[in-house]
C-alpha cells in the first residue's frame, strides 16, 4: 500500500528537514547582515560608498539565483583553486548573497522613508551620525521593513529547495531518492514535501507578524491601527 | 580536473550556452503569456467569480505561491511522464508550471491594482446600470493595468531568471547545456556558468531599468 509506505518513511525526513531549515536560517542570517550593510551603503550621500554597493546589488539581482548557485558550487572552487569540503557552504553563500542584494533595497527604502524632520531634530539635539542612526532612524525604519523582509524570507525558504540540485541532502532531495525506491509513490513524497514547505512558510509569516507588532509597539504605534497592513505581502515589485 | 579560466573553452562552449539562452527566451515567452493572462483571470475570479469558486481558488493559489517552484516542477513532471502522457515535452510541461507559479504572483499584483480603484467608481458603475462586461472592460481594467503594469512586468523579469530551474526535468536551457558540455569535455564549469550569469545580466538589466522608468512615470502621472 503506497500511503502506508509513505507514512512509514516519514521519520527519514527528520534529518533532511534540519538541513532545509539550517540552510534557510544560515542564508537568511547572511542575507540580513548583507542587506543592512548594502542598504546603508546604497543610501549613502557619498558616491565612493554608494557606487560599489550599487554595482554589487545590481550584479546579484540582475542574474539568476540558480546560475549563481552553480557558479559558487562548481566554478568558484576552480577559479580560486580551493575545494569545498561541504558544498552546503556554496549553497548558503549563493542564497545569502542573492537575497541580501534584493533585501538591501527594502532597508534602503525604509531608511529613506523616515521623515526629514526626525533627522533635523537629531541634528538639533547634537546627536552624532551613529547615534542618529541607532537611536532615531533604525527604530522607526525597522518595523516598516518587516513585511517585505518576511516576503523575502519566504522566497528564500522556497529557493533553498534548489540546493538539492547541487547535492545537498535536504527534503527535496530525499523525496526524489525515496520516491525511486520500489513500493514507494514519488508523487506522494513530493506532495509531502510541498506541505512541509507550506507549513514552514506559514511559520515564518506568523513569526514575522508577531515581530512586526512588537516592533511597532516598541515605538508607540498601536498594532491594531495598522492591522490592515499585516496581510501577507508578496514583495510587491520587490523582485526584479 | 579543470584549473582556472580558458578562452579556448569559452569559444567552444559559447554556441551551446547561446542555444540554452534561446530556449530560456522561448520558455519566458510561453510562461510569460500564461502568467500574465492566468494571473488576471485568477484575480478577477477571486473577486467576482461564483461564491463557491472564490475560496478554493484563493487557497490553491496561496499554496502555489508559498511552495518551491522546483518541487512543483518535479511533481507535475512525475505526474505527466508516469501517469498522464509520457509524450508531453519537458519544455511544454516546464513552461506551464512556471507560468502557473508566476500567475500566483501576478494575480496579487492585479488584485492590488483592482483594490486601489476607489469604491465610488464601482458605485457609479452600478448607478449607471452598466453591464458587468462594461464595468470591467471600460472602468476597472484600464485603471488597473496602469497601476499593475510595472509590478507584473517585474514578475515576468523575475520569472525569466528562474527558467534555469527547469533543467531538472531536462529542458535544455543554459545550466543543462553547461552540464552536457562538461559531461563531454570534462571542463567548462567556470566558462559555462559565468557566461550564463552574464547573459542573464545583459538581458535583464536593461529591461529592469526600463520597468523602473515605467513605474516612476505611471506613479507621477
Amino acid at each position: 500500500m503506497d500511503l502506508q509506505a509513505v507514512i512509514e518513511s516519514l521519520p527519514r525526513y527528520g534529518e533532511p528537514l534540519l538541513v532545509t531549515i539550517g540552510v534557510t536560517v544560515a542564508s537568511a542570517a547572511l542575507a540580513l547582515v548583507l542587506a543592512f550593510a548594502l542598504g546603508l551603503m546604497t543610501g549613502s550621500r557619498h558616491l565612493a560608498v554608494r557606487t560599489p554597493a550599487r554595482v554589487f546589488v545590481e550584479f546579484f539581482r540582475g542574474s539568476s539565483v540558480v546560475v549563481q548557485l552553480f557558479w559558487f558550487a562548481f566554478a568558484m572552487p576552480v577559479v580560486l583553486g580551493i575545494q569545498f569540503d561541504y558544498l552546503i557552504a556554496a549553497g548558503i553563500i549563493a542564497l545569502g548573497l542573492n537575497y541580501g542584494a534584493y533585501s538591501s533595497e527594502v532597508v534602503r527604502g525604509a531608511i529613506a522613508a523616515v521623515p526629514q524632520g526626525q533627522l533635523e531634530a537629531s541634528t538639533a539635539l547634537n546627536l552624532t551620525p551613529l547615534q542618529r542612526m541607532r537611536l532615531v532612524v533604525l527604530p522607526q525604519a525597522w518595523p516598516e521593513m518587516i513585511p517585505s523582509l518576511c516576503a523575502f524570507a519566504i522566497m528564500l525558504l522556497k529557493a533553498s529547495a534548489l540546493v538539492s540540485v547541487i547535492g545537498i541532502l535536504d527534503i527535496t532531495w530525499l523525496a526524489g531518492l525515496i520516491g525511486k525506491q520500489p513500493g514507494q509513490d514519488r508523487l506522494l513524497h513530493y506532495g509531502v514535501v510541498l506541505v512541509i514547505y507550506f507549513v514552514l512558510a506559514w511559520l515564518i509569516w506568523t513569526g514575522m507578524r508577531a515581530l512586526e507588532r512588537k516592533a511597532k509597539r516598541g515605538i508607540g504605534i498601536d498594532a491594531k491601527s495598522v492591522k490592515g497592513r499585516l496581510a501577507p505581502t508578496v514583495a510587491t515589485g520587490g523582485v526584479h | 580536473m579543470q584549473t582556472g579560466w580558458s578562452n579556448e573553452t569559452l569559444r567552444e562552449i559559447f554556441p551551446a550556452i547561446w542555444d540554452g539562452f534561446v530556449v530560456v527566451l522561448q520558455v519566458t515567452l510561453v510562461a510569460g503569456i500564461i502568467a500574465v493572462v492566468l494571473g488576471l483571470l485568477v484575480a478577477i475570479g477571486e473577486r467576482n467569480g461564483p461564491v463557491w469558486l472564490r475560496r478554493p481558488l484563493g487557497a490553491v493559489f496561496q499554496f502555489i505561491r508559498n511552495t518551491p517552484l522546483l518541487v512543483q516542477v518535479l511533481i507535475v513532471w512525475t505526474a505527466t511522464s508516469l501517469y498522464i502522457n509520457p509524450d508531453w515535452s519537458a519544455f511544454a510541461v516546464g513552461s506551464a508550471v512556471l507560468g502557473v507559479h508566476y500567475a500566483s504572483y501576478t494575480s496579487e499584483s492585479y488584485r492590488a491594482g483592482i483594490d486601489a480603484i476607489p469604491k465610488g467608481q464601482w458605485e457609479a458603475a452600478t448607478a449607471l446600470n452598466l453591464p458587468t462586461g462594461r464595468v470591467w472592460g471600460a472602468v476597472v481594467l484600464p485603471q488597473m493595468f496602469r497601476r499593475s503594469a510595472a509590478a507584473v512586468g517585474n514578475w515576468v523579469i523575475a520569472m525569466f531568471k528562474e527558467v534555469p530551474t527547469l533543467f531538472i526535468i531536462g529542458v535544455m536551457e543554459m545550466i543543462a547545456e553547461a552540464r552536457a558540455f562538461q559531461g563531454q569535455h570534462y571542463t567548462g564549469a567556470v566558462e559555462g556558468y559565468t557566461l550564463a550569469g552574464l547573459l542573464f545580466l545583459a538581458a535583464s538589466y536593461p529591461v529592469a531599468v526600463a520597468m523602473r522608468r515605467l513605474e516612476n512615470r505611471l506613479a507621477s502621472e
